[in-house]
C-alpha cells in the first residue's frame, strides 16, 4: 500500500508540472496490468535502482493498462511489465520485472 | 430421429469464409470460435487470406473482425486492400473492422527478469470489445519470437493467448511462416490443434503453382487434396475441381461442326453438345481453321464461345482466319466470342486450370476452345497435363460446355501415340494428316473415334479455300490413296485411258463393219462368179444337147439312107 501511495504521488507530481522537467531529471514510465506480483516486483526493483543511482532526480509514472487500455496501443506495449525511459532521450524500453538488476542498468544506460 | 437431432446438435459450428471454393473444401468454413492456423512460405497469400476472411465476415455475415498485424502498419494494410477493392477505411469507420499494428522493436528492447504478454491481451481484448468482434486475425504471430526475449515464457504465453481467445469464442486466424520440415518456424502449430491450412507457392520448371491443403480439421471432414488457388484482382479463390466425378448427364443434342461434309462424316449431324472434341495433326494441317469454323458455326447459332489461344495472339488469329474466309470480328464485337491469350509458360498448370475455370464461370460460354493443349506439355509432364485436362473436361461436362481442343503432333511420330495420354478423355477425335505424294503435301482428315455415333471411316482430303474449309473425296484406287495434284493427275490419266478405250471400241466396231462389208462383197463376187459359171455350164449343156440331137439326127439320116422306112420322121427333124 505504501508503494501505491508513493506511485500516486509521483504521478501527481508529473501531472501538476509536466513541463517543468529539469534537464537532468529522469522520466520513467512503468506499464503494468493491475496489481500482479510481477508488477509489484517491478516497481519495487525500479525504486531500488533509482534510489541507488538517481536519488532526487527522477520521476516514476505507473500506468495501469487495465484502466487505460488505449495507452497500450499508443505506446506499442505488449509485454508486461514494460519500463519506458521517456527522458533522457533516446527512448528505451525494458521488458520484465527488473529482477536482473544488472541488465536493467544496461537497459537504462546507468 | 432422436439420434439425428442429437447428432445435429453436436455438429461443429462453422464460420463461413466466403472465399470462393474454400467453404466447399472445409464443409462450411473455419471452426467457429476456435483458432485456425494458416501457414506457408513468404508471399503465398497468408495475409490476403486472413484479410478476406475478415472483410467477408464483416460484410456478408455481420461478424466484425479485428486484424492484429505484426508486420504491416494500418496504412499499409489499407493501401494493400484497395487493390482488391476493399475499402478498409470505410469498414473501420463503421466499426466493422479494427486494424491494429503491433510494432516490435527488434533489438531495441532490453529485458530484465520475468514478464508476460498481458499488454497484448489487453490490446486484443480492447479491440474486440470496441467493435464487438467475432473474428480475429493475428498476422504474423511468430514475429514476437524475433522481438521478445525468452522463448520459454513466450511459448507459454502464446499457449495462454490461444486458450484465452478460444474461451472468448472468437474465430481466430493465426498466420505463420513455414519452417524447415515443420509447419511453422517456431512450432506454434502445437498450440493450434483445431484447424491447420497450408498454403504453398512452389515453382516447377520455372512456373509457379499455388496450392492449398487442409492439413487437419478436428471434428470435421474435409477435402484432403492439394487444391490450386489463385490470387488475382478479385482476391483469393480456391478451385476444388478434383472433387468432381463422372456423374454428369449427357446431352443428345447435336451441333454442327460448321463444315457440312464433316457433319456428314459424323453420322450427319456433327458433334454432341457437351462432348469433348480433339483435333490433332502436324504443323500447318489446319487445326485452328477447323476450330475457327466451329467457332463461326457456334456464334451463328448465337452461342457464346471462349477461345483460349496459347500460341497466337487474338489479332493474328483473326487475321489469319480472314484469309480463309472466316471473319470472326463481328462475333468479337457482339461479345459472343472472347479470346484469352496466354503463353503456357506464363504460369503453372494449376494456375492455368484455375484461371480457365474462373473465366468460364465468369463468361458462361457454350463452347470452349483450347488451341493447342499440348503447349502445356513441357518436358515429361504428360501425367500432370492429363490430370489438368481431366479436371477441366469434368468441369466442362458438368456445365454442358462443348470443349474443342487442338493438339499439335510432331511430324514423324505416330500421331495416335503422341496423343494417347489424353485419348480416354476425348469423345470425338479428328485426325489431320499430311499426305505427301508426288512432291507436295496435302491435307487429309479422318475420324479416329467418335463416341456414340456411327461415323465415317473414310479419309477425306480437305482444302482451305477462300470461303472456308472444303472436304473432298480422296482418290482411292489401285495405286492407293491419292490427293492433290496426284489425285488430279490420276484422274486425268484415268480419263485418258477411258477415252482410249472408247476409241478402241469405235475402231473395233468399224473394223467389224469393214469385215462384214468385205464378206458381203465376197459373197457378191462369188455369186457373180457362180452365175458366170452357171451360164457357162448351161451353155455347154446346150451344146452337148445339140450334139446329142445332131447325133440322133445323123443316125436317123443314116438309117433313112439305109432303110428308108423312117423317111418322114427324119425329114421332120431335119427341118427343125
Amino acid at each position: 500500500m505504501e508503494i501505491k501511495q508513493e506511485e500516486k504521488a509521483h504521478t501527481n507530481r508529473l501531472k501538476e508540472q509536466p513541463k517543468k522537467i529539469n534537464d537532468d531529471e529522469w522520466v520513467l514510465r512503468l506499464y503494468v496490468a493491475g496489481q500482479t506480483p510481477k508488477s509489484v516486483t517491478a516497481l519495487n526493483n525500479l525504486i531500488l535502482i533509482c534510489e541507488e543511482q538517481l536519488r532526487g532526480k527522477y520521476q516514476i509514472e505507473v500506468i495501469d493498462l487495465l484502466e487505460k487500455p488505449q495507452l497500450a496501443r499508443d505506446n506499442q506495449i505488449i509485454a508486461i511489465p514494460t519500463l519506458v525511459r521517456k527522458f533522457p532521450m533516446p527512448v528505451k524500453k525494458i521488458i520484465g520485472d527488473l529482477s536482473n538488476i544488472e541488465r536493467a542498468l544496461v537497459g537504462l544506460d546507468l | 430421429m432422436k439420434n439425428k437431432a442429437k447428432f445435429q446438435r453436436h455438429a461443429l459450428p462453422k464460420s463461413p469464409t466466403s472465399i470462393q471454393g474454400l467453404d466447399e473444401i472445409t464443409g462450411g468454413g473455419l471452426p467457429k470460435g476456435r483458432p485456425t492456423l494458416v501457414c506457408g512460405g513468404a508471399g503465398c497469400g497468408k495475409t490476403l487470406f486472413a484479410m478476406e476472411f475478415l472483410v467477408y465476415g464483416a460484410r456478408q455475415h455481420n461478424e466484425p473482425g479485428v486484424f492484429i498485424s505484426f508486420e504491416e502498419t494500418e496504412q499499409e494494410l489499407t493501401a494493400n486492400a484497395v487493390s482488391l477493392g476493399f475499402d478498409l477505411d470505410d469498414l473501420v469507420e463503421r466499426k466493422k473492422i479494427w486494424l491494429e499494428h503491433i510494432h516490435i522493436e527488434q533489438g531495441e528492447i532490453e529485458h530484465s527478469g520475468n514478464y508476460d504478454l498481458e499488454g497484448l491481451f489487453i490490446r486484443i481484448h480492447h479491440a474486440i470489445e470496441s467493435i464487438g468482434a467475432k473474428r480475429v486475425v493475428l498476422d504474423t504471430l511468430e514475429s514476437l519470437f524475433s522481438g521478445l526475449p525468452n522463448p520459454y515464457i513466450l511459448r507459454s504465453e502464446l499457449r495462454r493467448l490461444l486458450r484465452w481467445l478460444k474461451k472468448k469464442g472468437v474465430t481466430t486466424i493465426i498466420t505463420a511462416e513455414r519452417g524447415e520440415g515443420t509447419l511453422t518456424r517456431n512450432g506454434i502449430e502445437e498450440f493450434v490443434s483445431d484447424c491447420v491450412i497450408l498454403l504453398d507457392h512452389r515453382v516447377n520448371d520455372q512456373t509457379s503453382i499455388r496450392q492449398l491443403r487442409v492439413v487437419k480439421y478436428r471434428g470435421s471432414t474435409h477435402g484432403t487434396n492439394e487444391y490450386p488457388f489463385l490470387i488475382d484482382e478479385d482476391g483469393f479463390s480456391v478451385l476444388p475441381v478434383t472433387s468432381l466425378g463422372l456423374n454428369y448427364s449427357s446431352s443428345l443434342e447435336r451441333i454442327s461442326t460448321g463444315i457440312p461434309r464433316l457433319d456428314t462424316m459424323l453420322s450427319g449431324k456433327g458433334y454432341f453438345r457437351g462432348s469433348t472434341v480433339l483435333v490433332s495433326g502436324t504443323a500447318g494441317t489446319g487445326k485452328t481453321s477447323i476450330a475457327s469454323q466451329f467457332v463461326e458455326a457456334a456464334c451463328t447459332r448465337k452461342e457464346r464461345v471462349l477461345f483460349f489461344t496459347f500460341e497466337e495472339s487474338p489479332s493474328q488469329l483473326v487475321r489469319n482466319m480472314c484469309s480463309i474466309g472466316i471473319d470472326l470480328n463481328p462475333w468479337l464485337k457482339t461479345g459472343l466470342l472472347q479470346f484469352h491469350a496466354t503463353r503456357p509458360t506464363h504460369y503453372g498448370l494449376e494456375t492455368h486450370l484455375a484461371t480457365s475455370i474462373k473465366m468460364i464461370n465468369d463468361y458462361e460460354p457454350n463452347v470452349v476452345i483450347l488451341d493447342p493443349i499440348n503447349a502445356f506439355v513441357i518436358g515429361e509432364n504428360h501425367t500432370e497435363v492429363k490430370i489438368m485436362l481431366l479436371r477441366l473436361v469434368d468441369f466442362l461436362k458438368m456445365k454442358r460446355i462443348t470443349a474443342f481442343f487442338t493438339s499439335l503432333t510432331s511430324a514423324g511420330e505416330n500421331m495416335e501415340i503422341t496423343d494417347i495420354y489424353i485419348s480416354s478423355l476425348i469423345d470425338t477425335w479428328l485426325l489431320l494428316r499430311d499426305i505427301e505424294i508426288g512432291g507436295e503435301r496435302n491435307r487429309g482428315l479422318y475420324v479416329l473415334k467418335s463416341r456414340g455415333m456411327a461415323h465415317s471411316n473414310q479419309i477425306r482430303e480437305f482444302k482451305l479455300t477462300d470461303h472456308g474449309i472444303e472436304l473432298l473425296d480422296v482418290y482411292v484406287g489401285l495405286e492407293g490413296v491419292l490427293t492433290g495434284s496426284a489425285r488430279i493427275a490420276q484422274e486425268t490419266k484415268d480419263e485418258a485411258e477411258q477415252l482410249l478405250r472408247q476409241q478402241e471400241i469405235v475402231r473395233k466396231q468399224f473394223a467389224l463393219e469393214r469385215k462384214r462389208e468385205a464378206m458381203e462383197a465376197q459373197i457378191l463376187m462369188l455369186r457373180s462368179e457362180y452365175e458366170a459359171e452357171e451360164s457357162e455350164v448351161l451353155k455347154v449343156i446346150g451344146i452337148d444337147k445339140m450334139r446329142i440331137d445332131r447325133f440322133t439326127h445323123n443316125n436317123e439320116k443314116m438309117a433313112k439312107s439305109r432303110k428308108g422306112d423312117v423317111d418322114i420322121k427324119s425329114t421332120g427333124t431335119n427341118k427343125t
